[in-house]
């Protein structure tokens, strides 16, 4: 009796095992949860000043009301948003539209794109104005908005873009 | 006009002589069709102050004060701001004032406009308990700078996610809808103070879309560019029937890309809209939009495939909230 219960757990932890490694390959195969929010520090006087709120494309409405719908028509996946601010004044405002693909992303773009922007070397394509940067990265668009204008505004948004499209 | 000290003084005066106002359900001045009783037009004042910002871009709170007295003043036909109240407001009920804070920090009625209109209706006899500043949440009322307060011996100040919505959904035309337990059971009227922006569905947002916030999923509304939508549900009965002013903020406005914020779109007309027949007011709204973007080169709301059709429909004989027909808006520009 005592063999057959050693065999047993033999047999019980040799299964176990295989359970545990085939575990382990699958999560090491899927793409690890990204949260593209820079801490605060991480960018040089730029704080983060709020959780990131999260909201699925049947939800966006209460978010951006009746901008959702050109998003979910672009086929937004999730919006997430976080405010910032810059050496404890600037404040700031980062929103990252998940689309399905790179063509909702690119859709999206190609709207907040007007004669008076700035073409801006940040991810697949970026633009900036006075006091936001708007740029797509994959199915990534990301806009980021100032609410205050300084000289220093626009550096200060380039750099913490640069920051978000690192962790894209 | 007095100055501000003068108002002040003032307020200790009309304090003596609120226990003898008459009790009148609402004020007297407001009438069901909004319009001038000698004309037949509806009012709209647009007040101006291109000095609103101070040289450092900042708002100042004491011109928004004078602008907000000059829009009454000169629509009421009442020198003294706080005699002007007295006549829009009543005495004893619950105040709303509807802010709209949907487009975040940087496009949101502005904050000294709102504490502007709380100080007038104190001074006019209303309690600060008796106010009650709200939007759909409290996100909404944070991107005005304001905070959240249910203290009933203050101002008050929540959203719909703290009142909830009624249980039993109200229908007028194609709005299917529960409408937020604020204003149903907490205001007896309602100021709207909405945010004068561009609006990629609707157009323009304004007086009448600021009512969107009042419900519990307004994104239901916003099919066919928010036609009918908009106008009818601006016939809800309650709707109707209580929001009965608007203060409209045109301070600062976006004309083109909102309801969100877009700093690169963002213009200050530096200005109030002032009225009480929103179809009106909207229509006004609606002309200053198109004149800013035709200024910046944009084609009009009709040519950009946004055109504000809801305006002509609240308009129209089924709806009969307002005027939209020129000829019978009396517009006062000061």
């Amino acid at each position: 009796m005592i063999f057959r219960s050693q065999h047993v757990s033999a047999r019980w932890i040799l299964t176990a095992s295989a359970l545990m490694l085939v575990a382990l390959a699958s999560t090491g195969c899927k793409k690890k949860a990204i949260d593209p929010f820079p801490a605060s520090g991480a960018v040089s006087g730029w704080e983060k000043t709020s959780d990131t709120r999260t909201f699925a494309a049947k939800d966006l409405y209460q978010y951006i009301d009746g901008d959702a719908e050109q998003y979910i028509s672009a086929g937004v996946v999730t919006t997430s948003t976080s405010d910032y601010k810059y050496q404890g004044q600037l404040e700031a405002t980062v929103d990252i539209h998940t689309m399905r693909d790179a063509e909702g992303a690119r859709k999206i773009f190609a709207t907040g794109v007007s004669n008076d922007s700035k073409n801006i070397s940040i991810g697949d394509a970026g633009v900036a104005y006075a006091q936001s940067v708007i740029f797509r990265k994959g199915p990534y668009l990301v806009r980021i908005v100032a609410y205050q204008s300084t000289p220093g505004t626009p550096d200060a948004l380039q750099a913490l873009a640069r920051a978000v499209v690192a962790k894209l | 006009m007095k100055n501000r000290r003068e108002f002040l003084q003032a307020t200790a005066t009309g304090a003596l002589i609120l226990g003898s106002q008459s009790k009148l359900g609402l004020a007297g001045m407001i009438d069901h069709k909004a319009t001038h009783t000698e004309t037949g037009k509806s009012r709209v004042v647009i007040a101006r102050d291109p000095a609103l910002h101070g040289p450092d871009g900042q708002l100042d709170e004491k011109h928004v004060l004078d602008l907000l007295d000059r829009a009454i003043a000169q629509y009421t036909g009442r020198d003294n701001p706080i005699d002007a109240w007295k006549h829009i407001v009543p005495v004893g009920k619950a105040i709303g004032l509807k802010t709209n804070g949907l487009g975040g920090k940087g496009i949101s009625t502005h904050l000294a406009l709102v504490m502007a209109v709380a100080e007038r209706l104190q001074q006019a006899g209303v309690k600060a308990g008796e106010i009650i500043v709200w939007d759909r949440n409290r996100h909404d009322l944070e991107a005005c700078g304001l905070t959240i307060n249910t203290d009933a011996s203050k101002m008050r100040c929540y959203g719909s996610d703290v009142s909830g919505f009624e249980d039993t959904p109200e229908q007028w035309g194609t709005a299917r809808i529960r409408l937020s337990k604020i204003l149903t059971r907490d205001c007896d009227m309602v100021i709207g103070m909405p945010i004068l922006k561009d609006h990629t569905m609707a157009g323009v947002t304004f007086a009448m879309k600021n009512m969107y916030g009042v419900v519990d999923r307004p994104f239901d509304l916003h099919a066919g560019g928010c036609n009918p939508a908009v106008a009818d549900l601006n016939c809800i009965p309650v709707i109707r029937q209580k929001v009965r002013f608007t203060i409209g903020d045109a301070i600062s406005s976006v004309y083109d890309g909102g309801p969100g914020f877009h700093p690169e779109r963002l213009w200050q007309p530096n200005a109030l809209i002032v009225g009480e027949d929103r179809v009106a007011i909207d229509q006004t709204a609606w002309q200053m939009i198109e004149r800013k973007r035709a200024e910046a080169g944009l084609n009009t709301l009709e040519a950009a495939g946004k055109p504000p059709r809801y305006i002509a429909t609240a308009a129209d004989a089924t709806h009969q909230l307002g005027f939209n027909d020129p000829q019978k808006i009396h517009l006062m520009e000061i």
